[in-house]
């Protein structure tokens, strides 16, 4: 008798079969993979354009199969309202770190929510600077110690975190914006229905979408995986609530 | 000696950097010209790291350093990367730990430091790093080994028992390099 | 002072409290971040100011307000973040306003690479930023000499009040050289900046900093005000090294950071191999050392100038400025964080010597 195989489970289309320079431990790598499959399942992969921050996610242009544009610094959203004002077709999202978004390019991300550009940002979160090697980045916790405030983070002297979603959530342009994290399975399949509908309000072109992923850096945490884990379930979440701040709402009327 | 080049190479982590260092501050501490000159960028998380110290008794110019006389090579893709560009006449120290092969240039000395070995049986797998520093100034002379003594006693060992080993390390390198160019010498 | 063993971002940051720097404004980027770093502890020890900003757009900006306080400020950067400080720099410029930045070069155009280069020597020395403005450029080829340098720059700063650059490239800032600080550190008189900073108008009249002149007979006074000061860099600032340069060199090489050692390095095997070469090291890249080269470059046996860079042609076309079409000006240069060899810097002697034989001998 033939035993009939049935995948259940195989790498998304929309991402390369290929090794990530990603750290050991690190949750980028989960994160790609739940913005691949949402653009499998929903079918949206052949007309998608991606926009690379500048951060240690730079080169996620080689693992996603989509095109892509490498946006200067923090610049992510302006160079995904240009694509996206002239070819509205198309699915563009922005994947940006926290030093991208919420540092340099606070700006730009600010105003396209505010316009209510009909993008996707993947925000991913992780309290500090990866690819520089551990600075202070505007999310990391109080007291947290990093190379540029190596005496731990002095709110009197910087300011407090920056709650990306919850600030963003304050302007009054129509969007929807959801906080989640990756570091358990069960976070893992919440924060995949949060992309996947992310990508569906866009595709039904109804307001810009921005997911705040809240994820590891075991390197410049100075911690292994396990421990990263630990830490983040720990200390980030309690400052950085999970949940959706910001649901669409069909206007009145339509 | 007018000018001395070495390069140290192996992973993140087996004290590449620190090795060079420790030998530039003696460099110093003898009144010499020295320069530090680091790989970085991208390859340096999980790559090899190395780098390369300059030692002179006159101003030291390029810093690029295309041939260095001698290299130390932590593991295999430094040995594989650094010994072909070793100066003929050179020296090429291998820590033979980790690396199983041996060069087959003829016109290059050759020493064997089981350095994680000796490092391991000392207590102190941190301090693989010295024993080829010792074998390094055995063989070479460039600083000399009170400096090193003095150096590694104020930049690592606060403690006295890591100091100890230190110094064992050392001492076990340069008795291995001695060894091995001796009965070169003889043969 | 004893000589100690530093990395040049890590030496940088210190010669910079040694002249005096009171407030510093940074925004994290390889391969300069050390600056930052070391000063994120050093800065509260000896009670100067330490910030992080949101981007290099920002620090620039809180540059120009800490330079308005008259006080001794800087910033360090490499160079996409030199990009976006620009703005402020053209603004500090057209408002007098004495301030220091770094730029501890890496390859581009764009996001580029993180390796050294010298490829912002048109940014640096042509004025990045809009408007008839000059920075005063200064490039270090040693651990030591971006220690002196960084010091001068916070002097030259206040004595013109515009801002001053140094540029070195990545190889500048991550290697470690044996350094040593001046026990105490003494400069010349220098007019005070109560004479100009903001510092509240008290029994005196209110002070406006600014660039703005809407007319443009008001705003051309203000551009030949500037271009008084640059014109005194010209006649004081120029600053320049030669090596090996004698009557028996054929060929004389313009080369500058970095890349002035590495020639050197050459120069030196191929004065062993009986083939003299002179090299002509500016230090200073705006106010630009054109008479120093046109002396050197028309000695009696020079026959050609070679310009080396760690870039496209860049000083080349100062070289040739200041040549005036005297000699040939020939050039080799690499880009995106390689730096050319000694090897490599002989070989184009070599070359250009056996093409010149061959050239000589159709003539005869
Ligand atoms: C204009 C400019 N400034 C600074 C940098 C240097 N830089 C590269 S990545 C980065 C921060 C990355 O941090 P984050 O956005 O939090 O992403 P992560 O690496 O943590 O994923 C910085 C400051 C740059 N490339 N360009
Ligand atoms: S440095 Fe941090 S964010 Fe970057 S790849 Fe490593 S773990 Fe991930």
């Amino acid at each position: 008798m033939a035993v009939d195989s049935k995948t259940i489970f195989d790498r998304p289309v929309a991402l390369r079969d290929v090794v990530t320079h990603y750290c050991p431990g690190c949750t980028h790598g989960v994160i790609h993979r739940l913005v691949s499959e949402a653009l499998d399942e929903l079918g949206l992969r052949e007309r998608t354009c991606g926009v690379a921050p500048v951060g240690c996610s730079v080169l996620c242009y080689n693992y996603f199969d989509t095109d892509f544009m490498e946006a200067p610094h923090g610049r992510a959203p302006a160079l995904a309202t240009g694509f996206k004002r002239m070819r509205p077709e198309m699915i563009v999202f922005t994947y940006q770190g926290d030093g991208d978004l919420a540092s340099i390019g606070m700006g730009e991300i600010v105003h396209a929510a505010n316009r209510g550009e009909k993008f996707t940002t993947i925000f991913v979160n992780n309290a500090i600077y990866g690819m520089t090697g551990g600075q202070m980045a505007p999310t990391t916790l109080s007291g947290q110690i990093t190379t540029t405030c190596p005496a731990g983070r002095d709110t009197s002297h910087t300011g407090q975190p920056i709650r990306v979603a919850e600030l963003l959530s304050a302007l009054v342009t129509p969007g929807y914006i959801e906080r989640v994290a990756v570091h358990t399975p069960a976070h893992i399949l919440n924060a995949k229905k949060a992309i996947r509908k992310a990508f569906t309000l866009q595709r039904d072109n109804k307001c810009y979408t921005l997911v705040e992923v809240l994820s590891t850096c075991p390197t410049n945490w100075g911690n292994t995986p396990g421990e990263a884990v630990e830490w983040l379930d720990e200390n980030m979440i309690k400052y950085f609530p999970l949940g959706c701040y910001k649901d669409y709402v069909e206007p009145e009327g339509s | 000696m007018s000018q001395y080049e070495v390069t140290f190479a192996g992973f993140g982590g087996q004290g590449i950097m620190t090795a060079g260092q420790l030998l530039a501050y003696a460099g110093i501490e003898e009144d010499k010209q020295v320069a530090w000159i680091p790989s970085y960028g991208p390859e340096m998380r999980g790559g090899t790291a190395y780098c390369t110290v300059v030692i002179s008794d006159i101003r030291i110019g390029s810093p690029i350093i295309s041939n260095p006389q001698c290299a130390c090579v932590f593991n295999r893709p430094s040995f594989d990367k650094f010994t072909p560009l070793v100066k003929s006449g050179g020296l090429v120290i291998v820590n033979s730990s980790l690396i199983d092969v041996t060069t087959d240039r003829t016109d290059v000395d050759e020493i064997l430091v089981p350095a994680n070995e000796i490092a391991m049986k000392a207590g102190n797998a941190k301090a693989a790093n010295v024993a080829v520093l010792g074998a390094f100034i055995g063989a070479t002379g460039v600083v000399s080994f009170d400096t090193i003594k003095r150096i590694i006693k104020v930049k690592m060992a606060h403690k006295k028992a890591v100091l100890e080993i230190n110094y064992h390390m050392l001492d076990e390198g340069r008795k291995l390099a001695l060894k091995t160019l001796g009965k070169k010498a003889k043969g | 002072m004893a000589k100690v063993l530093m990395k040049g971002n890590e030496a940088i940051a210190e010669a910079a409290l040694r002249a005096g720097a009171e407030g510093y404004f940074c925004y994290p980027i390889t391969p300069q971040t050390e600056v930052a770093e070391y000063l994120s502890k050093r800065m509260s020890e000896v009670g100067g100011m330490f910030l992080q900003g949101e981007s290099e757009l920002a620090v620039a900006n809180m540059l120009f307000g800490a330079a308005s306080t008259g006080k001794r400020v800087f910033t360090t950067s490499s160079s996409p973040g030199i990009s976006l400080m620009q703005e402020a720099i053209s603004y500090m410029a057209g408002a007098e306003l004495p301030a220091v930045i770094i730029n501890i070069m890496r390859g581009g155009p764009g996001l580029g690479g993180i390796l050294p280069a010298q490829a912002d020597y048109f940014q640096a020395v042509k004025g990045g930023g809009h408007g008839d403005y000059r920075t005063l450029v200064l490039a270090p080829s040693t651990v030591q000499e971006a220690v002196d340098l960084t010091m001068l720059c916070f002097h030259l700063a206040q004595k013109y009040r515009n801002p001053v650059m140094m540029i070195g490239d990545g190889m500048i800032g991550q290697m470690m050289e044996a350094v040593e600080f001046p026990e105490s550190y003494e400069e010349p008189p220098l007019p005070s900046p109560d004479e100009w900073a903001a510092t509240g108008a008290r029994n005196r009249k209110a002070r406006i900093i600014k660039s703005l002149f809407l007319d443009p007979v008001g705003l051309e006074n203000n551009v030949l005000i500037l271009e008084k000061k640059y014109q005194q860099m010209i006649r004081e600032e120029v600053r320049c090294e030669s090596y090996k340069i004698s009557a028996k060199n054929k060929i004389l090489i313009v080369a500058y950071g970095t890349m002035a050692r590495i020639c050197q390095t050459a120069i030196d095997e191929l004065e062993a191999d009986g083939v003299s070469v002179g090299l002509f090291r500016p230090i200073s890249l705006y106010p630009f050392p054109e008479k120093e080269i046109l002396r050197e470059a028309t000695r009696k046996n020079i026959k050609s100038v070679l310009t080396i860079e760690m870039s496209m042609a860049q000083m080349m076309e100062d070289v040739e400025r200041a040549i005036q079409g005297r000699r040939p000006v020939h050039f080799y240069g690499r880009s995106g964080g390689i730096v050319p060899t000694p090897e490599e810097v002989k070989e184009q002697v070599h070359k250009l010597l056996s093409a010149k034989r061959h050239s000589s001998k159709k003539k005869s």
